[in-house]
């Protein structure tokens, strides 16, 4: 695990030029790709997100991060192996029909692509018949939506019972979240799981999936 | 600069707790405390109840009028809403908002030629959040050439620059400000609104972010803004900023503000 301490301290400084030198130097030392991307960058997005749940740091740090753990992983990429990227599971998110608003959904999908899960993002104004036809396409393991207007929320609702009359409602944890959205409106809609931050959609998603 | 007081908002849970239980007291109060701060208009907004948003906000309307001789901002993106509170409303009050949302604009331009009022146009596009200057001054105009081809008069219009997280992307501010300065220039008569709180999501110290990015607005021209009048330093930030650029005359306003205890250094 020590060994990657100069790369995550890196990661989470946001600091892009000591965090792509550490992870040659971890390359060229023999480290894994796995380890590397695992116990080095994830872990260090991991960090992250728990300080960012807990209010000790602020957006643009979360994306100064994100982006040094994206140029890192370049770096590794043409070395990718089969099995070298565990998926912590996929998550197909999207902004609800009627609302354009995709700041806090880019949010989370940032933060889900750094723990390791696998995004499939739909973008704003997601119908509900788009959410199940890519349900049925790529058979995520989440479906994640946002609502930054009340005037919208109801259309979680919707996709919810789009998912049902699909058959798939069973073989998807639903995920809601945005300004809004609360614990209890997430009850009312039978959602699985309610994620009030960016930082808690990462620890949500992991539980809801029984994942570390 | 005409201001419209932010606080009768049921996303607070105050207000929220007091428009549930109908606590016409509580909610006179808030809507004084505005008045007496200097609000111009008294923004009610009960979206929080979803279905029964309709019967609040017009219960809102009622309430607010029956305390305070001020005009409303009405505050809601359901047209049905605003169409129904607009019939209780006495006066000309502030519909916020239109924009260009397809659904939205249809359903809305009905109501707002229906009897005299002041709009509030969000610069949101079709299908998209501008970003630039160039994007946000595209949509107002286009927004702005609609309303006053159906008749709309342009000095009762009110663009809101759509105010996004500068903690996303830093050059979201001067974006903004590049907006409003672009959008009065090229309508002179028309007005500029925006709140401020979005403009610090994602940042610690919020109120710093809010009352400084006030003066920015300010000094590029805002022309009303959709505040808390009774945050005795961001009046402060706002009297002195209307002061130094030339809009107060003989410290008029700043000098009868302090003397009043209405602001804070």
């Amino acid at each position: 695990m020590d060994d990657f301490k100069a790369l995550s301290d890196a990661v989470i400084k946001g600091d892009i030029k000591t965090a792509l030198a550490e992870t040659q130097k971890a390359m060229d030392a023999g480290s894994s790709v796995r380890d590397i991307l695992n116990k080095g960058l994830i872990a260090a997005m991991d960090e992250m997100g728990e300080r960012f749940s807990k209010g000790l740091i602020y957006v643009p740090q979360m994306l100064r991060s994100a982006k040094t753990m994206q140029e890192c992983t370049k770096l590794l990429e043409p070395f990718f192996q089969e099995g070298d990227v565990i998926s912590k599971g996929k998550v197909l998110i999207g902004t609800v029909k009627g609302d354009l608003h995709d700041i806090g959904k880019n949010l989370v999908s940032m933060m889900m692509g750094g723990a390791g899960f696998t995004i499939i993002d739909l973008g704003v104004d997601v119908p509900s018949a788009k959410f199940v036809q890519k349900a049925q396409e790529v058979e995520p393991d989440i479906v994640a939506m946002s609502a930054l207007l009340s005037t919208t929320m109801p259309a979680m609702l919707e996709t919810i019972k789009a998912l049902q009359k699909a058959g798939l409602r069973d073989k998807v944890k639903v995920m809601i979240g945005g300004a809004p959205v609360t614990e209890r409106y997430a009850q009312k809609i039978k959602a699985d799981s309610y994620a009030s931050d960016a930082g808690s959609a990462v620890s949500k998603a992991k539980k809801l999936l029984g994942v570390s | 600069m005409i201001i419209v007081g932010e606080k009768l908002n049921t996303s607070r849970n105050s207000i929220e707790e007091a428009v549930r239980k109908r606590d016409a007291t509580f909610i006179a109060k808030v809507a004084r405390e505005q008045a007496e701060a200097g609000a111009n208009y008294i923004d009610v907004n009960a979206g929080t109840f979803l279905e029964q948003e309709v019967d609040y906000l017009c219960w809102l309307v009622e309430t607010v009028q029956s305390e305070v001789a001020l005009p409303l901002s009405l505050d809601s993106p359901n047209p049905k809403a605003l169409s129904e509170a607009m019939k209780r409303h006495k006066g000309e009050p502030m519909i916020n908002s239109i924009s260009l949302e397809e659904d939205r604009f249809k359903s809305l331009l009905p109501v707002i030629t229906s009897q005299p009022c002041r709009v509030v146009a969000l610069c949101m596009a079709k299908t998209s959040m501008p970003t630039t200057t160039e994007e946000r001054v595209q949509v107002s105009s286009e927004l702005i050439e609609k309303l006053t081809g159906e008749g709309f008069p342009l000095e009762k219009i009110y663009v809101d620059p759509l105010v996004q997280p500068v903690s996303v992307d830093t050059r979201m501010g001067i974006a903004i400000l590049g907006a409003i300065y672009k959008i009065m220039n090229d309508f002179p008569g028309v007005n500029t609104i925006c709140g401020l709180s979005n403009i610090s999501f994602g940042l610690p110290e919020r109120h710093l972010i809010n009352r400084n990015f006030l003066a920015l607005c300010i000094a590029y021209g805002l022309s009303a803004a959709i505040l808390d009048p009774t945050d005795k330093q961001l009046m402060a930030t706002l009297l002195t900023v209307e002061m130094l650029l030339g809009q107060d005359e003989y410290c008029g306003d700043f000098i009868d503000a302090y003397q009043n205890g209405r602001i804070l250094g």
